[in-house]
């Protein structure tokens, strides 16, 4: 047997496809095959988790058990008559759930890089999942806990490692239902057209600039020692390589979804199109940016008007996009590239609204066209690419990394 | 009945500038007259004016976009 990162090779695509048809012929005919459903979802578990990763199996089943547990202790708090609904129990339940993913993004920050034992791939999303199921529990929204299918919901293998985000609330209405033939058959329509632009984006145009292109910009760059224009063609080079390969596994996990009648959400829409930074954040990484938004902005946002913490709305908007995006920041990881990548796009927020206001204030004088539309598109471009190449760490290596050449 | 339609449209008012009696199925969020900032001012001051205890998580922007859907969603939460 061969172990397989998910969607990362011809052959696991095979074995998708041989698993999965049996589940579209019933979808087809009208019926979920939840058991066989259940069963090919954990051959793919295990693919990705056994053999020489049985490790991060263990550390995964380990995860799943605390949460489950932990999601069902909330739960029977939150949902029995006339339950107190304490603050204190809710932010103790949220600083539980994310108390693994803290662990295992902060040792390796203290530990020298080493990475801690408990950590699988896919934690971080998991652990939003979560996040969000213990928020909505608490607003009294999800009225219900059923463990086998917040498992099923934590577990859905074609996005377990990297999204796209979906939610408990919009997962089961898909999961308890089989839809009708004909919408059925435009899922698969949708489903395999993702999947083959999927190919395109991640076998070809990620592989021409990530692989093919990378190493030689990379090189040139640090053979220059310290700023050259090698630094400006690696961010651009960099930045295509990430949107191909990410987008190109969003549209695998979400055609292969679409396959199984789960209609898991888009993660990307043609972000270069976009013409201000807020525009940008709707249309990349969008179940990222759309849960930080929901379950952090919004939140800080109304607890803030509420208890009239800062007098203006204005202020009240600016500090929260930096509190949002700073953390943002942390998720990705402990290191000063990540968290300056997040401060980066929280000012970039801040700095959008301002001119958005000043613009509307100035209407008149301010001249709005197709060519500055188009310079607008073209700044946002390199303002998010010059983020990226923050993210990438590689002005770290250049600057502070061991001199290789 | 009439109180919640006149509350609402005043709110939208206040937070888009727009009056919205006349147009009760423009797309908030399309037309971008509404962002996050403005949903929480909303439901911020439906709970003020109205006493609707609507949770943020309540918020499903699908079945809250229009002037129309918000008043019918007010109604049945009232009741």
């Amino acid at each position: 047997m061969r172990w397989f990162v998910p969607y990362g090779n011809p052959t696991y695509f095979l074995w998708l496809a041989l698993a999965i048809i049996p589940l579209m012929i019933g979808l087809l005919y009208g019926r979920r095959f939840r058991g066989y459903q259940t069963l090919i979802s954990f051959f793919f578990l295990l693919l990705t988790f056994g053999g020489p990763n049985w490790r991060t199996g263990i550390a995964l089943i380990g995860y799943f058990i605390y949460q489950i547990l932990l999601v069902s202790g909330y739960s029977y708090y939150r949902q029995r008559k006339g339950s107190a609904n304490k603050g204190w129990v809710f932010i103790g339940a949220v600083i539980l759930a994310i108390l693994p993913l803290v662990i295992v993004k902060v040792t390796p920050a203290i530990e020298n890089g080493r990475q801690s034992i408990i950590g699988f791939l896919g934690i971080s999303y998991i652990t939003f999942k979560v996040v969000q199921t213990i928020m909505e529990t608490r607003d009294g929204i999800i009225k219900e806990f059923h463990p086998v299918l917040f498992g099923q919901f934590l577990l859905f293998f074609p996005t377990i490692s990297s999204g796209p985000i979906d939610r408990y609330r919009r997962f089961l209405t898909d999961y308890e239902k089989v839809p009708p033939q004909s919408e059925y058959l435009n899922l698969i329509q949708t489903g395999v057209r993702y999947i083959f632009t999927g190919f395109v984006y991640k076998f070809i145009l990620a592989y021409f600039f990530g692989t093919m292109l990378m190493p030689i910009v990379e090189r040139r760059a640090l053979l220059a020692h310290g700023f050259s224009w090698n630094i400006v063609a690696y961010m651009y080079v960099y930045s295509m390589d990430l949107f191909f390969d990410f987008a190109g596994y969003s549209l695998f996990a979400v055609g292969i979804s679409y396959l199984m009648g789960i209609k898991t959400p888009m993660n990307f829409n043609q972000p270069f199109k976009s013409k201000n930074i807020k525009d940008f954040w709707n249309r990349w990484h969008m179940t990222l940016s759309f849960w930080f938004r929901d379950y952090i902005f919004m939140r800080l946002v109304f607890f803030f008007m509420k208890h009239k913490v800062f007098k203006s709305r204005v202020t009240t908007a600016n500090v929260c996009y930096v509190i949002n995006m700073l953390i943002m920041g942390f998720w990705h990881g402990e290191t000063w590239f990540y968290i300056t990548y997040g401060l980066f796009h929280g000012v970039a927020l801040v700095i959008n609204d301002t001119w958005l206001r000043y613009k509307k204030k100035h209407q008149a004088v301010i001249p709005h066209n197709k060519l500055t539309e188009l310079f607008a598109i073209f700044l946002t471009f390199n303002v998010v690419c010059f983020s990226f190449l923050i993210f990438s760490g590689f002005l770290n290596t250049l600057f502070f990394g061991p001199h290789r050449f | 009945m009439d109180n919640v339609k006149e509350t609402v449209i005043e709110i939208l008012k206040d937070l888009t500038g727009e009056d919205f009696s006349e147009n009760l199925d423009e797309n908030l969020y399309d037309s971008a007259l509404l962002d996050s900032m403005g949903t929480v001012q909303l439901l911020l001051e439906l709970q003020d004016q109205l006493g609707i205890e609507a949770p943020v998580s309540e918020f499903d922007r699908n079945e809250w976009d229009t002037p129309a859907k918000i008043i019918e969603k007010v109604e049945a939460m009232k009741q």
